[in-house]
């Protein structure tokens, strides 16, 4: 076939090699396809991948909950809850945790990685021991949540930039500092969210406090933690008829 | 103004918070003792699933997640056939300046079981999830507690207290992603995909979960099924407004001396919220705008303070009542740093999916960081506004438009503030770039301001405030 396409080619009719120029260059992939085995990600042999019993009976409780094929439903359904599974268990999501994982629920690692890279408190890389989540959002950052993270990346020698977008691990690796989108305890503003407890509102002297807590072992700031907290509008008891006369529940 | 109206007595009006001080409401136990599931046993014995369904579209119940949808129309959406029906409870709260689900799911997680099990009992539903926010952990340990007891007390499960009804209902956690709280991503995450909100139509009503008839209602609405069920519709409407009947729980937050979490009947007045109960700014300070319905709604300004809280009075006023999340901004706030954490936020969440809204968050964001740094001209200010007409309506789900309404009122609303920041950052950039970086600004007292009676001259207040200081917390009691 020549270089310069002739007035009465037909593609219909063309053989995969007439696609091709001379000299270059030839992906099968363009040509002739790709054959269903040429797919790079496979799913995870159950006799070749080692999962250990106890997460294989975690994993398949939590696909148990969902409604099986049959009702219309997926095993993927827990692909959120197992991802969490692994993330408490290793850490983070480590690559090989995922491909446990992948074996048991009987899809591909590179299914689960796309789940875990999209959720924010999904981890794809090391996370440190504790974790701490600044909230900056408008509300937070309205009462000083700019200057809290500022604290905790000067006690922590975590670096600023970084914290602010995404996270960034604590000079020892210990800890991840990062500033967070709304974690719903604008109440509490400023606040922190710090092992997946809330506190608030946070002095910036606080921060110090919380690395020194957290490196010690200890507690952390029991009086400010959200469970501890009341209602903002204190006890009050209605005396509206309509209230207190009413039925069911809350009586 | 701020500080007569501060000492009015305003008093809450609790149905669903009512009690919930006591610790004792989160258990099976304690929310028994104070009369719950009481309605559950008479529904199921004594009651038409029909009248159910009449009951709460009668009632005029509202989502209470932010679009303020009809519930008792979404139930009666769901087709009557045999086959599977799921109900997904939204407690994917994530709106910033939202915090009330936390409230109740933590204080008094069975009234919101008890509520899905009477709406799925009359929808006929068998498969219901709870999609609670993974930074909810506290919560979902709690849900999960609850769920566990109401189980053993056989309010879930096979055939519920001899009824012949079977419903199995699962906690599933998030984690971490602002458009879950979309109910079509909400859908795809509890599918176990990446959350990406679907085209509508098909509406979750026909086609949702697992392409099945899907029930997708937020927390608070669920909370309010027994209640109305045990009261009735005309009970219901008693409190509130014609359009806008019961209470609401609403959050307040920012700068205010008592940021909370207050039940209110719907159609008390703004200042009695943010006054009354809130507690009204922090001392010395004044209101200057406010959100009145999360960060997804037009700012709203002092001179719109007396008006009704209701979804309609909102509507009116150009804005929205959404989750009814109430983010109050004073003096010290500076408006165009506030956009631009707004645009921040959004542009941070926006899943990618639909152009206008990935590159539209995207730019806004990056307009709004010229302007702050003084590199914008005026007609920028144009432009920004140009390209929220252009996201709004043009996506899959809200998310962008939720941006742009916002940023577009505070765009039109403090155009002078807006300015100013161009301005004053422009002149502060140019003297330092004469001067070199150690100057303090040629502009110092440079109109002649007199210090004020504090020590500080007003030009120097300006400039703080323009430069988005955060005020010191007022640290809440």
């Amino acid at each position: 076939m020549s270089p310069v396409m002739p007035s009465d080619f037909d593609p219909r009719n063309a053989e995969p090699e007439d696609f091709v120029s001379p000299g270059l260059p030839v992906d099968e992939a363009n040509t002739t396809g790709r054959f269903p085995d040429a797919d790079p990600e496979q799913i995870p042999d159950p006799a070749v991948v080692e999962v250990p019993a106890d997460l294989r009976e975690q994993i398949q409780a939590i696909v148990d909950k969902y409604p099986d094929r049959d009702h219309k439903g997926s095993p993927k359904s827990a692909a959120i809850p197992v991802l969490w599974i692994i993330q408490r268990r290793y850490g983070w999501c480590t690559p090989e945790g995922i491909v446990q994982a992948a074996c048991v629920m009987q899809v591909t690692p590179a299914y689960l990685e796309s789940v875990a890279s999209f959720y924010d408190l999904l981890r794809t890389s090391p996370q440190g021991e504790h974790q701490v989540l600044v909230c900056t959002n408008i509300a937070c950052w309205m009462r000083g949540g700019d200057e809290l993270l500022d604290s905790f990346c000067e006690k922590t020698g975590a670096d600023r930039e970084a914290a602010g977008h995404g996270g960034a691990l604590s000079e020892d690796g210990n800890i991840l500092v990062s500033g967070f989108e709304c974690l719903g305890a604008c109440d509490l503003a400023p606040m922190a969210s710090v092992d997946e407890r809330y506190f608030g509102p946070l002095e910036n002297a606080d921060a110090g406090t919380i690395v020194d807590q957290l490196e010690a072992g200890e507690e952390v700031l029991p009086g400010k933690a959200l469970e501890k907290r009341g209602l903002a509008g204190g006890v009050a008891e209605s005396t509206d008829p309509r209230v207190t006369e009413g039925q069911g529940p809350n009586q | 103004m701020s500080e007569s109206n501060g000492t009015s007595k305003v008093t809450e009006t609790r149905v669903l918070l009512r009690h919930a001080e006591d610790p004792k409401m989160a258990t099976l136990a304690g929310y028994e003792s104070y009369g719950g599931y009481q309605v559950l046993k008479k529904a199921l014995k004594e009651i038409d699933p029909e009248w159910i369904v009449n009951e709460l579209e009668e009632s005029g119940l509202r989502g209470r997640g932010g679009a303020g949808f009809s519930m008792g129309k979404k139930v009666s959406f769901l087709p009557r056939t045999e086959e599977a029906k799921y109900l997904c409870c939204n407690a994917d709260e994530s709106e910033p300046g939202a915090f009330k689900d936390r409230e109740l799911m933590q204080r008094n997680p069975h009234q919101l079981i008890e509520g899905i099990i009477i709406s799925s009992f009359a929808a006929g539903i068998e498969h219901a999830f709870i999609f609670i926010r993974g930074e909810y952990d506290d919560q979902a340990d709690i849900l999960d507690r609850a769920v566990e007891e109401a189980y053993g007390a056989g309010y879930l499960g096979k055939n519920i207290l001899g009824s012949g009804f079977d419903l199995e209902l699962v906690v599933h956690r998030g984690a971490g992603a602002y458009i879950c709280g979309e109910e079509t991503a909400l859908l795809d995450a509890l599918e176990g995909k990446r959350g990406n909100p679907r085209l509508k139509p098909p509406f979750p009503a026909v086609q949702g979960l697992y392409g099945g008839p899907t029930l997708i209602n937020n927390v608070e609405t669920l909370s309010n099924v027994s209640h109305i069920v045990a009261n009735g519709a005309d009970w219901f409407k008693s409190f509130g407004t014609e359009q806008s009947p019961g209470t609401k729980v609403v959050s307040v937050s920012g700068c205010v001396k008592r940021p909370g979490n207050y039940e209110v009947e719907l159609g008390v007045s703004l200042r009695d919220l943010i006054y009354g109960l809130a507690g009204g700014p922090l001392d010395g300070r004044e209101i200057t705008a406010f959100y009145p319905g999360g960060s997804s709604s037009p700012v709203l300004t002092p001179a719109e303070m007396d008006l009704p809280y209701s979804f309609e009075a909102m509507a009116e006023a150009g804005s929205m009542l959404g989750s009814g999340s109430i983010i109050v901004a004073d003096d010290s706030v500076s408006i165009p740093h506030m956009a631009l954490r707004t645009a921040k936020f959004y542009r941070h969440e926006s899943c990618g999916k639909c152009t206008p809204c990935r590159e539209g968050t995207n730019w806004t964001e990056k307009m709004l960081q010229r302007v702050v740094r003084g590199e914008a001209t005026p007609m920028d200010l144009d432009i920004i506004s140009s390209v929220q007409d252009n996201i709004m309506g043009h996506c899959l789900c809200v998310l962008g438009d939720a941006m742009a309404m916002p940023v577009s009122s505070m765009v039109t609303k403090f155009r002078d503030e807006f300015e100013e920041v161009i301005a004053s950052e422009a002149a502060k950039a140019w003297n330092t770039a004469l001067d070199g970086p150690d100057s303090p600004g040629r502009d110092e007292n440079a109109n002649g301001d007199e210090p004020g009676p504090g020590g500080t001259s007003p030009e120097e207040i300006r400039r703080e405030r323009l430069a988005g200081r955060a005020i010191p917390s007022g640290g809440a009691s």
